[in-house]
């Protein structure tokens, strides 16, 4: 039976199309490009694989500017994650990834097959999950809709995290009325691998058996990756069957199997079913081999009877992965998944024909070029062109902000931010611990875990800042690179890789797209810097809920590298060391969260960032980690110098106070000194010994170093130019900044 | 001392239990599935901490009835030695081996963090190297870890010596609360009447390592093997 006279013809008219996100002109290509009209499963799939969340279509020609070679790249974007050479024949193998519209519609789920997709790029890699990070970001709690939806996201991530066993060892949260109605959840994971094992996406062999292996097919998230490429609106709530549903359960038993069947010479490709399930992952896998699919839904093992074509390509039905098996070890896939108790059935064949064939009991059910689904499908250089209001926004006049003699409230106040505030009311629900590798528990600058069998360990930081990239895109660019960077280094290890999750508003938005070309132009700069590869990543557009979009946000995952010998963390280590200031404070209070939540004001610049001086900070940082030099470390970011001293004193089980004389010379704005965000600094402490040698470092790398204090007593004061301007008891600024978070959730 | 860890579809403190028994303390290990119907020849058993079968029906409960079950009485019953972490707990309990029931958390939320955890006997196979009264610093990472009994099974623990650990305020850690999870007279691990199974939430394979941030869980093992060698 021939494509187009079949029972699939329903009428397709202009409503089906819409209702499908397609465009009049996206649809009049596909018909002119196909030489005739599709019929329903087709238009299904190419709907989905020409979503803005599957093809990149508005960001791909921006994302080609983002540096993506080195020496150490083992995989570059493109595949299911990234993965650099880390030593020891091994690779690390990591990607972050959002699912931030899901996790509106139905938070608990949202966020858990958030984790159970990333982790699942991951293994399809041949590499064993170690580590998840999340980056979250939602509306002021005083809402109790924003607090349903912080605990139901962190309930969810902890749900599946937790129970297949791979640690959630860090992350960041922020707070901002504009994540009220598109809150965001991007989860990163890495993974290790054998560097000489690692599996591709990719159908090569023609007629090597296409097997489908995992969980069975239902109805549930047919159509999530059409939903995530478009607006919210009013009616949102009726896109809740569109979530899919997690089995933590299942995936670990998917994962183990995955990594048995790896050890084994028993395949030559495999992917995850994410984002459009079957559909994508066939065409995918056809595309990089350069070949064609020809699958049979009926033989796809289902969850309930009579499912048509259209639902078995389109379901996202979670834990299930795709693979093609070389030639004759059907049956010893199938052993391996049946001892895990899971599904494994041969739906097809590899072919040379260049087209993704949908065979339903033999008959074709759909028949499309593979490339167009993938390489050729469109791609757009949408209009840019910077935000009207921005001039307005970027100028600032300190001389009219006021000014006060004492900051000890300021600082009370802004260590109990639920920004800034201690998280263990979150990290404390994920098992943080699981696998024996975490050397720095959450909290500190980066997470650390070790590899084990090797001397080595990883940090990782997951980091963004959406407020400096309103007000600057390009700075902010730069900036969310270089705070994540800082981190891996503040906690002694070399940055050697980066992840990037892009979460923007409506791509057809000119102002939208100007924001995000700058952010990539921002970043790209930063990466080439500092040397640093963009190994893999994601794009998440269309964070609009009726016209209102969220602060351009990027969030970047710096991986670095270590002997676990230099491992550093934030806290200082007990009385009588000595506290030093590495990096010069400028007069910045522009995009400051001090500005924002204290004088409520989003206004400003960014603060400036020198490439060259951040760059010189961390070999400067890296050699005093790897030299014992140093007895603590810590990046001073949002909240400034009082708040990353006051977080240096609070360490968990431990309190240590500090004294603190900082020196003034230009006399900039008191507030400036205390809670400016300028860059490129980092507090250290050291025995009082060794504060002459450590001088002696920063001023061989050029980095502007002084001692400003010791650390000892039970209480933080902090004087400028001997003008007393800080005095508060550890206890009280303990209590703020513990108590912050959880009191936020009361709803007090 | 030869150990055999029991794997459970959803174990995922298997492999952790596997590093610390052989690369740590320093033991001859293996795993063994859930289906084996006969152990290996092996001084000590661990069911080790996870989700087995995905805390379905009840955390534990699918577990119990594994075949490999079988094999772990008749090792007890013989007087090997039986430990239960966390999830392993769970499964002691519903397989009948341990009494009592551990209930979800008082808090309703999932824990984890350093906690402190008392000695409360040391004679028992697996607390020989520690000093009564000493006060641990050992993880919990768990949902469901608030023990229950009734009060007549709370009275012969008690009177039988057989609360092995209780939870105690951690020195150093001003503000946390010395019982985490609601457990009743704040138990945290039990044995049984002949003493050779030892359940308890807390995870000493966490705690094993200076690298980790403490080595309080090691000398669980290590009495293990000393019981072992007649020490």
């Amino acid at each position: 039976m021939a494509i187009g006279d079949s029972e699939f013809l329903e009428t397709i008219d202009a409503r089906v199309v819409a209702r499908h996100g397609l465009s009049e002109s996206e649809y009049t290509d596909l018909r002119s490009r196909l030489g005739r009209a599709p019929n329903l499963v087709e238009l299904g799939i190419v709907s989905v694989m020409w979503s803005e969340h599957c093809s990149y279509k508005s960001s791909r020609v921006h994302l080609k500017k983002l540096p993506t070679t080195g020496a150490a790249v083992l995989q570059g974007p493109g595949e299911n994650a990234g993965a650099v050479d880390i030593g020891d024949g091994l690779a690390a193998v990591f990607k972050i990834e959002s699912h931030n519209h899901p996790s509106f519609i139905e938070p608990y789920q949202g966020a858990a097959t958030g984790v159970g997709g990333i982790l699942r790029d991951i293994f399809t890699m041949g590499a064993r999950p170690i580590a998840l990070l999340d980056s979250l970001r939602f509306g002021p709690l005083a809402d109790e809709k924003n607090r349903y939806l912080l605990e139901r996201v962190v309930a969810g991530i902890a749900g599946y995290g937790n129970c297949i066993g791979v640690p959630t060892v860090g992350g960041e949260v922020a707070f901002h009325e504009l994540y009220a109605s598109n809150p965001l959840v991007n989860v990163f994971c890495l993974g290790l691998a054998p560097k000489d094992r690692l599996f591709l996406g990719k159908a090569s062999g023609v007629g090597n058996p296409v097997m489908y292996v995992g969980s069975r097919t239902g109805r549930d998230g047919i159509h999530g990756a059409t939903m995530a490429s478009e607006e919210f609106s009013d009616g949102s709530s009726a896109k809740r069957p569109m979530v899919q549903v997690g089995d933590p359960f299942t995936e670990k038993l998917l994962l183990e199997a995955c990594l048995e069947l790896m050890s084994q010479d028993l395949i030559v490709g495999i992917q995850d079913m994410g984002a459009a399930g079957l559909t994508s992952s066939s065409c995918e896998m056809a595309g990089r081999g350069g070949t064609g699919i020809d699958i049979d839904v009926s033989l796809v093992p289902t969850r309930e009877t009579g499912m048509t074509p259209y639902e078995i390509m389109l379901s996202e039905s979670q834990e299930r992965m795709l693979l093609v098996a070389k030639p004759g070890s059907e049956d010893a896939v199938s052993a391996i998944f049946a001892k895990w108790e899971l599904e494994a059935a041969v739906i097809g064949r590899v072919t040379d024909t260049g087209r993704l064939v949908v065979r339903d009991r033999g008959r074709v059910a759909a028949e499309l070029p593979v490339a167009l689904l993938t390489d050729d499908a469109p791609k757009y250089e949408r209009p840019l062109a910077p935000p009207k209001f921005l001039e307005q926004l970027q100028s600032l006049s300190v001389e009219g902000l006021p000014t006060s003699a004492s900051y000890n409230q300021v600082l009370l106040t802004l260590l109990a931010l639920p920004t800034i505030a201690n998280k263990s009311w979150i990290y404390d629900q994920y098992d943080h611990m699981v696998g024996t590798n975490t050397v720095v528990l959450p909290g500190s600058d980066a997470a650390v875990v070790r590899v084990k069998g090797t001397s080595t360990a990883l940090a990782m930081s997951v980091d963004g800042n959406s407020r400096y990239c309103m007000l600057n895109p390009y700075v902010g660019g730069m900036i969310v690179v270089a705070e994540a960077c800082r981190n891996v280094v503040a906690s002694g290890a070399r940055p050697i890789g980066v992840t990037d999750c892009l979460n923007f508003g409506n791509p057809e938005r000119p102002e939208v797209m100007w924001q995000f070309a700058m952010v990539i132009e921002g970043m790209a700069e930063a990466c080439r810097a500092f040397g640093i590869p963009i190994v893999s990543g994601n794009v998440s557009f269309y964070n609009e809920t009726k016209g209102l979009g969220i602060y351009p946000t990027p969030v970047v995952g710096v991986v670095g590298r270590m002997s676990i010998d230099h491992v550093t963390t934030q806290w200082f280590k007990g009385a009588g060391d000595a506290v030093m200031l590495l990096g010069e404070t400028k007069e910045e209070l522009g995009g400051s969260e001090y500005l924002a939540s204290i004088l409520h004001r989003e206004q400003g610049l960014p603060p400036e960032l020198d490439l060259d001086a951040e760059k010189n900070l961390y070999g400067c940082c890296l050699e005093l980690a790897a030299s014992g030099l140093v007895r603590s470390a810590h990046d001073c970011s949002d909240g400034g110098l009082a708040v990353a001293l006051a977080e240096c004193c609070l360490a968990p089980g431990a309190r240590t106070g500090a004294t603190i004389d900082v020196a003034n010379p230009v006399g900039i704005r008191r507030d400036a000194v205390l809670f400016g965000e300028s860059q490129s600094r980092i507090i250290v402490s050291t025995r009082p010994d060794l504060a002459a040698r450590v001088l002696d470092v920063a001023a061989r790398w050029g980095v502007p170093a002084a001692q400003v204090g010791r650390t000892g007593g039970n209480r933080l004061q902090i004087t400028i130019e001997s003008e007393a301007a800080v005095d508060v008891a550890i206890e009280e600024a303990a209590k703020a900044w513990f108590e912050g978070l959880p009191s936020a959730l009361k709803g007090t | 001392m030869k150990v055999a860890v029991i794997v459970f579809p959803g174990s995922n403190c298997d492999r952790d239990c596997l590093d610390v028994v052989r690369d740590v303390v320093g033991a001859s290990v293996q795993p063994v599935w859930h289906r084996e119907t006969v152990l290996p020849s092996v001084d000590l058993v661990i069911l080790p901490g996870g989700f087995s079968y995905g805390d379905y029906l009840r955390t534990g409960a699918l577990a119990a009835s594994s075949p490999v079950m079988t094999a772990v009485k008749a090792h007890a019953v013989r007087g090997g030695l039986v430990l239960g972490i966390c999830n392993g707990f769970q499964i002691l309990i519903e397989s009948g081996l341990l009494p009592g029931a551990l209930l979800r958390n008082a808090s309703l939320r999932f824990i984890c963090r350093m906690v402190g955890v008392r000695v409360e006997r040391t004679d028992t196979p697996f607390t020989t190297r520690y000093a009564a009264g000493q006060v641990l610093a050992l993880p919990i990472a768990h949902a469901d870890g608030a023990y229950w009994a009734d009060p007549q099974t709370l009275r012969q623990l008690r009177e039988e010596g057989r609360v092995v650990f209780r939870y105690a305020a951690l020195p150093g850690s001003p503000g946390a609360e010395a019982n985490p999870n609601g457990s009743v007279d704040g138990i945290a691990g039990i044995c049984n009447q002949t003493r050779n199974i030892l359940g308890l939430m807390p995870h000493p394979e966490r705690a094993s390592e200076t690298r980790l941030g403490g080595v309080d869980g090691l000398a669980l093992f290590q009495s293990a093997v000393d019981s072992l060698c007649g020490a």
